[in-house]
């Protein structure tokens, strides 16, 4: 009973001094609306790269050979490089090496079935580099060791190519012609991370075997054990050394034996997004602290404008607990509501970023094969951050109420009257 | 009902001290009309604001009602005034985002008694005091007199022993002040004590008694009998000066 007066009291009092409320809820709701679009805007940043990584596994490393272009032993460099089926057994079984698939390439790529036909690219590649390129499966299997083993003339299509060839009929055991050879489809698949799915799988001894390879190989794709950037940049110094000894090849020359790190980058990427979110979260604390003084200082001219009052209502007989409630309270309703009111804002404006955002990635990825480019992704804050980022402000606010307005609750009634 | 018994108070700024009440011995009874007089800065704000425990004093005793009002908290403090006593200040000391029936009502809110209830008691304070009309103006919206009858209102609602006032009439115009006077005597008639500080000897006339303070002490107390002796002999102290 009397606690609803008291929230009439102090509703009253807002409700009369709205300049006062304004302010007040002002430097909170700005700050918490600012705080919500910094770390949004990082979190977008950093969702936005990191699926761009996604498409393939965040280890792997890429191996291709060329010419020479150094002389090596007396061998005059603009020598050939051949990589073979035994090389992808040593290179199988190195130390730190999780996955492995050769590529042989070959060339025309025409698909067809019945009537369908188009050009897509069949790549000849062992089981593991679905690992390697996080493909996934949607209908059927990959390519197995079976496959492999028997060089059997199976196909896993990218689901772009089963769409155009097959417009939703059943494909699994169904016979396809790449190059006019007959293939069995034996699986449907999606890229990892990317919307653009034209690429086949064939066994790699079967490309190597219909496509006169012999035992040739073209590159390898693997994945890597490595934690560090160290660790990772001495697996692939190690697989080159390898490689360079077996070929007879200066190791450092990366024109006969190309080669990328994935993981270096990713290491190097996300080292820079540590910075960056460091950065922004130095910022957000800068605007944090910002709010607080903010809302400190205008509790302080606020206990300091009403000494006065309190003065009158202790005169008349409030006691010192209910004069500093009534300043609390007010100052906790007003920053509780403004805090909530740049969270709804802040994060409405990030929802609205973002479904533009999301419209530019459908267009992109429309106009791109499918394949949507961005940087920006999903900016959306942790809503506890924002909770308690909203709590710090009512805490900070209120303990700058508190201090003066025990003071003047405690003094006596006739000194705060005399404040003019 | 009020009882002091050599009462010293200081004030201290800085490594200066100010020694203002310098002894005060004082009875006053329920039901009294009171003024203090004297001279400016002889202490007769000092002295009512430690009679309405708005201030504290050094140095001996002070029984308010039978209490003893000394090192006492201002939770205590805060109880005793809205039970006790009623204020009214020269001036004013009106909550200006309040309306006149707000300001009125305020002692009942902090008495726990319900918004409504307390507004419709607070109206009839303001009728009685002439100012129904104005009970939904703000405090800069009155003139001196009317605002002084909301401060007395407020005074009132509380249903207080003891009405201080310091120089109650000190803002107004003559005529002003003697409508104020005239309502401090009805209140006095209903068995009110009031208590008033004023520089002016007809406002004092209009009161039962009258303390002279001169330099922290008490000079004389004149009683109701005495004042026309009193008021002579004042009139020929200004006519020396
Ligand atoms: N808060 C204070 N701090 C220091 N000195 C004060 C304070 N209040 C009053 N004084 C001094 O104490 C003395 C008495 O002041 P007080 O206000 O009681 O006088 P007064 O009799 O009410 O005078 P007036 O008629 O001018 O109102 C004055 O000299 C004044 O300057
Ligand atoms: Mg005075």
């Amino acid at each position: 009973m009397f606690d609803i007066d008291k929230w009439q009291e102090i509703l009253a009092t807002i409700k009369k001094n709205k300049m006062r409320t304004f302010l007040t809820g002002f430097s909170v709701a700005w700050g918490i609306f600012m705080l919500m679009i910094l770390l949004g805007s990082g979190n977008g940043l950093s969702n936005g790269v990191s699926q761009n990584f996604m498409r393939d596994a965040v280890n792997a490393m890429w191996l291709w050979s060329g010419e020479t272009s150094i002389p090596y032993q007396g061998m005059k460099e603009g020598r050939r490089i051949q990589l073979t089926n035994d090389d992808y057994d040593i290179i199988k079984d190195l130390p730190g090496i999780e996955y492995t698939s050769g590529r042989y390439y070959i060339s025309g790529n025409t698909f067809s079935y019945g009537s369908e036909y188009g050009n897509y690219t069949a790549i000849t590649c062992h089981p593991e580099l679905k690992e390697v390129e996080s493909i996934d499966i949607i209908d059927g299997r990959f390519i197995n060791q079976i496959d492999i083993n028997k060089a059997r003339k199976s196909v896993v299509l990218g689901e772009d190519i089963y769409d155009a060839l097959f417009k939703e009929k059943d494909a699994i055991g169904e016979y396809i012609r790449v190059n006019n050879i007959p293939f069995k489809v034996v699986g449907i698949c999606k890229e990892g991370g990317g919307t653009r799915n034209r690429n086949a799988y064939i066994p790699v001894s079967t490309g190597q075997k219909v496509f006169n390879g012999s035992n040739r190989l073209n590159n390898f794709a693997l994945t890597i054990n490595a934690n560090t950037l160290e660790e990772s940049q001495a697996i692939e110094a190690q697989v080159r050394e390898t490689l360079a000894r077996k070929h007879k090849f200066d190791s450092s020359d990366r024109s006969a034996l190309g080669s990328y790190n994935k993981l270096e980058d990713v290491i190097q990427t996300m080292k820079i997004f540590q910075a960056i979110n460091i950065f922004i979260w130095i910022i957000g604390i800068g605007t944090l602290i910002a709010g607080v003084v903010g809302v400190s200082n205008i509790m302080l001219i606020i206990v300091k404008e009403r000494t006065k009052e309190i003065g009158i209502r202790k005169a008349i007989g409030a006691s010192p607990a209910s004069v500093i409630g009534l300043i609390l309270l007010e100052s906790v309703l007003i920053t509780t509501i403004a805090g909530y009111i740049g969270l709804v804002l802040g994060a409405g404006l990030m929802e609205g970023i973002n479904f533009i955002v999301e419209q530019q990635y459908a267009a992109s990825a429309a106009t791109n094969g499918g394949n949507g480019e961005t940087l920006f992704r999903n900016p959306t804050v942790d809503l506890n951050v924002a909770i308690s980022a909203t709590m710090l402000l009512v805490f900070a606010g209120t303990l700058a109420g508190y201090i003066p307005a025990k003071r003047a609750a405690k003094i006596k009634p006739i000194e705060a009257l005399r404040d003019e | 009902m009020i009882s002091l018994n050599n009462v010293h108070k200081s004030y201290v700024t800085g490594s200066n001290s100010l020694h203002v009440l310098k002894g005060i011995d004082l009875e006053i009874k329920q039901g009294e009309f009171v003024s203090i007089m004297g001279s400016s800065g002889s202490g007769k704000s000092t002295l009512l604001n430690i009679l309405g425990i708005l201030d504290n004093y050094d140095q001996g005793s002070y029984y308010l009602n039978g209490t003893l009002v000394k090192n006492m908290s201002e939770k205590k403090a805060a109880q005793l005034r809205n039970e006790l006593v009623g204020f009214v200040f020269q001036s004013f000391n009106l909550i200006s985002f309040k309306n006149a029936m707000e300001n009125v009502a305020l002692p009942l809110y902090y008495q726990g008694v319900p918004r409504k209830k307390r507004n419709k008691i607070a109206l009839e304070y303001l009728d009685k005091m002439g100012l129904l009309e104005w009970a939904e103006h703000l405090p800069n919206e009155m003139s001196g007199g009317q605002k002084q009858r909301v401060a007395i209102a407020r005074s009132l609602i509380s249903k207080p022993k003891i009405i201080f006032a310091d120089e109650p009439t000190g803002a107004l115009d003559t005529s002003t002040s003697y409508e104020v006077m005239e309502i401090l005597k009805e209140i006095n008639n209903e068995g009110i004590t009031v208590i008033l500080v004023t520089h002016e000897h007809d406002i004092a006339a209009m009161t039962h008694k009258i303390i002279r303070l001169n330099d922290g002490v008490i000079a004389e107390i004149i009683k109701n009998g005495d004042l026309k002796h009193w008021k002579h002999q004042y009139a020929k102290e200004l006519e020396t000066a």
